[in-house]
């Protein structure tokens, strides 16, 4: 039956991630981009939200709820109205936990997942994208190759979060023309973590380049083993998350927008006031809810198990455009106060901008 | 819970709707395109007729889909309420089929609906069980003139009342009436006719009243030939010394007394609006998806397929624009039906009404516009509906609001601000 409802457990969530958002995040978002990181206290309070167990098993210290891809939607909004980069930062173990809950071995749930439900945000986290503007999930540059006992994997990720004194990676890598997924473990000879990377925005977010060199690493740190993982599902529930954080920037951009609006006075007026203005206005909200909407209606349909990849792309497009044109409109209705460091909006269009690259790699 | 399933039952009704978009309305929609005066009987009987069995007419569960009249006093609806989400689904569907003819279907249309949003129960039943039954019949709205479009406050037609008490004089003249001949003169119907009972006071001194078909005085100046939806009739009337009763009024009778103190009766306008905006949208998505299925169906033919997941470098323009067109008309409707699911559980949706109106006007615009370019030359051709669909589908940015009113309604809600204001 058709509702736009999330239920009361997502509606206390949201309420929850929504408060940290606004009385904690929103605070310390301009400190943390100047500085280039939020303080460890405040990333462990995100992470301590639980947004990330929920679907883990409670043997292992989660709630073990099904996985719910619109819960993911919702809650990576109200993280990302707070901020993108802490967003990121607080997400990242769950880029290396869920594919393990997901397609892991028995074996390799027992070792990892114990770490997701701890009270201290355990030092895990996924390498995805490469560089370059070809970049293609399902034909990666970087190599798995297998050789007796082993894998060996050679390539060079990009935008990995939290790698420096990671305690392992999960590397995707093509494996005869497949995408797979491997468990690379602090010390692993040949894994190389570069410098932290110097991006244009979420520049509060430490990222890495990671290299590997003749990686070798034992056959069962494949995720799955023998069965490997579907990508492709993987690939819809990253998108469909990143489309849920794309319209928390959007949102929050908006917020700003709309505020300013109302009490920036030109020509005798509110600038609210001047059709120009709240035409844009309007108009982001639309975007807004549609992105949202888009969104949900792809999780929706994943979470039904239906093929949903279609829906996803599309649902991850529309949020990728709609917080670009938002974060923009909101720089142009805050005028040249827009385009000063010390006001929200102008990290805002930085940080809006990575969902391009998010895009392209889909697995933030 | 946030869910995207429809209910079965309307599922049901649905694919019956698509055979009639797919197998009735679509043979007859460029006939009634070439001859833009001509009626389609057989389509408006056929719907007319086959209500109950279709389920679109009087079925206890769905209410009068198309009348906009029943679901109050008729039948006990069992199970959740979704009487306008299923309405947003036949229109959707049968502007699918085809826009024009889908605006013609008899019934009580945007008239009942200003009855049904500002009317009394007594006013529900004087003027609308006549959709219930016995021949087809139209209802239709006039608010627009010839000086007053998006400006409806600026409308000159009055509303006098007798010295007696006992009737109102309506004069003047209203353009642009969709079912207009139908409503006025071709059937017992209802035209809805706002009028200002104190000239010079704008939107305070409006009103709505309701004429029935054939009331003398009231006379079908001219129909309209048109861009697009030419199946549709579009009148201009002309009121002159046009007597109805007292009780015409619609709402409560101290709105008569309330002369150029309040502006009660224009809220009664906005409050239809709500109701019908996301109608407008629903089908203006109907004709962006005949747009859109058949442009991909042609690129199918010509060994175009969309892949979706590769990456955004190795993707053709074709596939990006066919990309584009669909998610513009699935966001407009979510965002419409999200409008229709208020309604259902009674909640405010004047916000979100007139934005999916917006969004779904420009989108079935762009949409179509855009299948037209796509199918090159052959877009072109009147062989094919896609160019008519063009010229249809433009319409839904236009009446009910243009999309620049639409927005102002949309930002004044945003900001708190009153007509004064923004
Ligand atoms: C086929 C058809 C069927 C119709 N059916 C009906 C019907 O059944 N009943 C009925 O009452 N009317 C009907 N209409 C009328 C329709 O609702 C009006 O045409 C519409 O509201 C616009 O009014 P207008 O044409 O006078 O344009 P105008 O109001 O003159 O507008 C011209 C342009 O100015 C813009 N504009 C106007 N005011 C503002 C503003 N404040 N801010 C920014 N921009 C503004 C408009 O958006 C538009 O772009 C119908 C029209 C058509 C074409």
């Amino acid at each position: 039956m058709i509702s736009f409802a999330p239920t009361e457990e997502q509606q206390a969530v949201i309420d929850t991630i929504r408060r940290f958002s606004r009385d904690k995040v929103s605070r310390a978002r301009h400190d943390a981009d100047e500085n280039n990181a939020f303080t460890p206290a405040l990333v462990q309070e995100g992470w301590r939200l639980g947004i990330v167990g929920g679907w883990l098993p409670e043997e292992f210290g989660g709630l073990g709820e099904p996985h719910s891809a619109i819960s993911a939607a919702i809650y990576a909004e109200e993280l990302a109205y707070g901020d993108l980069a802490l967003a990121l930062q607080v997400l990242a173990p769950a880029l290396f936990g869920l594919p393990v809950f997901k397609f892991g071995s028995d074996a390799q749930k027992a070792r990892w997942l114990p770490l997701l439900g701890e009270d201290k945000q355990p030092a895990l986290t996924a390498a995805f994208t490469e560089n370059g503007w070809s970049f293609d999930p399902n034909s990666m540059k970087t190599t798995a190759r297998r050789e007796g006992d082993e894998y060996i994997l050679d390539g060079v990720k990009v935008r990995v979060a939290n790698a420096e004194g990671a305690d392992a990676i999960l590397v995707y890598a093509n494996e005869n023309g497949a995408t797979q997924a491997f468990i690379i473990e602090k010390g692993t000879e040949g894994l190389q973590i570069s410098q932290r990377e110097s991006l244009m925005g979420l520049r509060a977010l430490p990222t890495y380049s990671v290299t590997l060199k003749g990686c070798r690493v034992p056959a069962t740190a494949r995720l799955g083993e023998d069965s490997g993982c579907d990508i492709c599902h993987l690939l819809n529930v990253s998108r469909v998350t990143v489309a849920g954080l794309g319209v928390g920037v959007a949102r929050i951009a908006l917020e700003h927008a709309l505020e300013y609006a109302k009490q920036r006075q030109a020509f005798g007026k509110f600038i609210a006031q001047f059709q120009s203005i709240a035409f844009m206005l309007a108009e982001m909200q639309m975007e807004v809810d549609s992105a949202r909407l888009m969104t949900w209606e792809a999780a929706w349909n994943l979470d039904k198990g239906n093929e949903a990849t279609r829906e996803c792309v599309l649902g991850l497009n529309y949020a990728n455009d709609t917080v670009m044109t938002v974060a923009d409109r909101a720089v142009q209705i805050w005028g040249g106060h827009g385009y000063i460091r010390e006001n929200p909006v102008e990290q805002l269009l930085r940080n809006a901008r990575a969902f391009a690259s998010l895009t392209g790699a889909a697995m933030l | 819970m946030i869910d995207f399933e429809i209910p079965a039952s309307l599922g049901k009704q649905l694919q019956i709707l698509e055979q009639v978009a797919l197998n009735v309305m679509r043979p007859a929609s460029r006939h009634f395109d070439v001859h833009e005066h001509d009626r389609p009987w057989d389509y408006i009987k056929l719907m007319w007729d086959g209500g109950n069995n279709a389920g679109y007419r009087g079925r206890a569960g769905s209410g009068d889909l198309l009348s906009m009249s029943g679901g109050e006093g008729g039948e006990k609806v069992s199970g959740p309420k979704i009487r306008n989400l299923a309405l947003m689904y036949t229109v959707e569907m049968l502007s699918y089929g085809d826009c024009g003819l889908y605006l013609s279907t008899a019934g009580g249309a945007l008239g009942a609906a200003a009855v049904e949003a500002a009317g009394t129960p007594e006013q529900r039943e004087r003027f609308l069980t006549r959709f219930k039954g016995g021949e087809p019949k139209w209802g239709a709205m006039a608010m627009t003139e010839p000086q007053a479009g998006s400006d409806t406050a600026n409308i000159r037609t009055t509303a006098k009342l007798t010295e007696d008490g006992k009737e109102w004089i309506l004069n003047g003249e209203k353009i642009f009436v969709t079912n207009g001949l139908m409503a006025a003169q071709e059937s017992p119907g209802i035209v809805v006719v706002w009028a200002t009972i104190a000239p010079g006071t704008g939107r305070a001194g409006m009103r709505a009243f309701v004429v029935e078909g054939n009331t003398p005085g009231m006379t079908v100046a001219r129909l309209e030939k048109k861009h697009g939806i030419r199946a549709s009739d579009t009148a201009a009337l002309t009121f002159a010394d046009c007597r109805i009763p007292y009780d015409n009024i619609i709402g409560s009778p101290e709105l008569a007394k309330a002369e150029g103190k309040d502006s009660k009766g224009f809220a009664g306008a906005m409050k239809t609006f709500d109701a019908t905006r996301p109608l407008v949208a629903a089908s203006a998505i109907g004709v962006g998806r005949a747009a859109l299925d058949f442009t991909k169906d042609f690129l199918f033919k010509q060994g175009v397929t969309i892949r979706y997941d590769a990456p955004p470098n190795v993707l053709t323009a074709v596939e990006r624009d066919v990309m584009r067109m669909e998610a513009q008309l699935r966001a407009a409707w979510l965002l419409t039906i999200r409008a229709a699911w208020q309604m259902d559980i009674g909640i405010s949706n004047s916000l979100e009404a007139s934005m999916c109106k917006v969004k779904a006007g420009e989108a079935v615009t762009w949409v179509t516009q855009k299948a037209v370019e796509l199918l090159g030359a052959e877009g072109y051709d009147c062989k094919l509906l896609v160019e008519k669909w063009m010229r249809d589908g433009k319409i839904n940015d236009l009446y009910e609001g243009t999309g620049q009113i639409n927005r102002l309604v949309v930002a004044r809600r945003m900001l708190g601000y009153s007509s004064k204001e923004l």
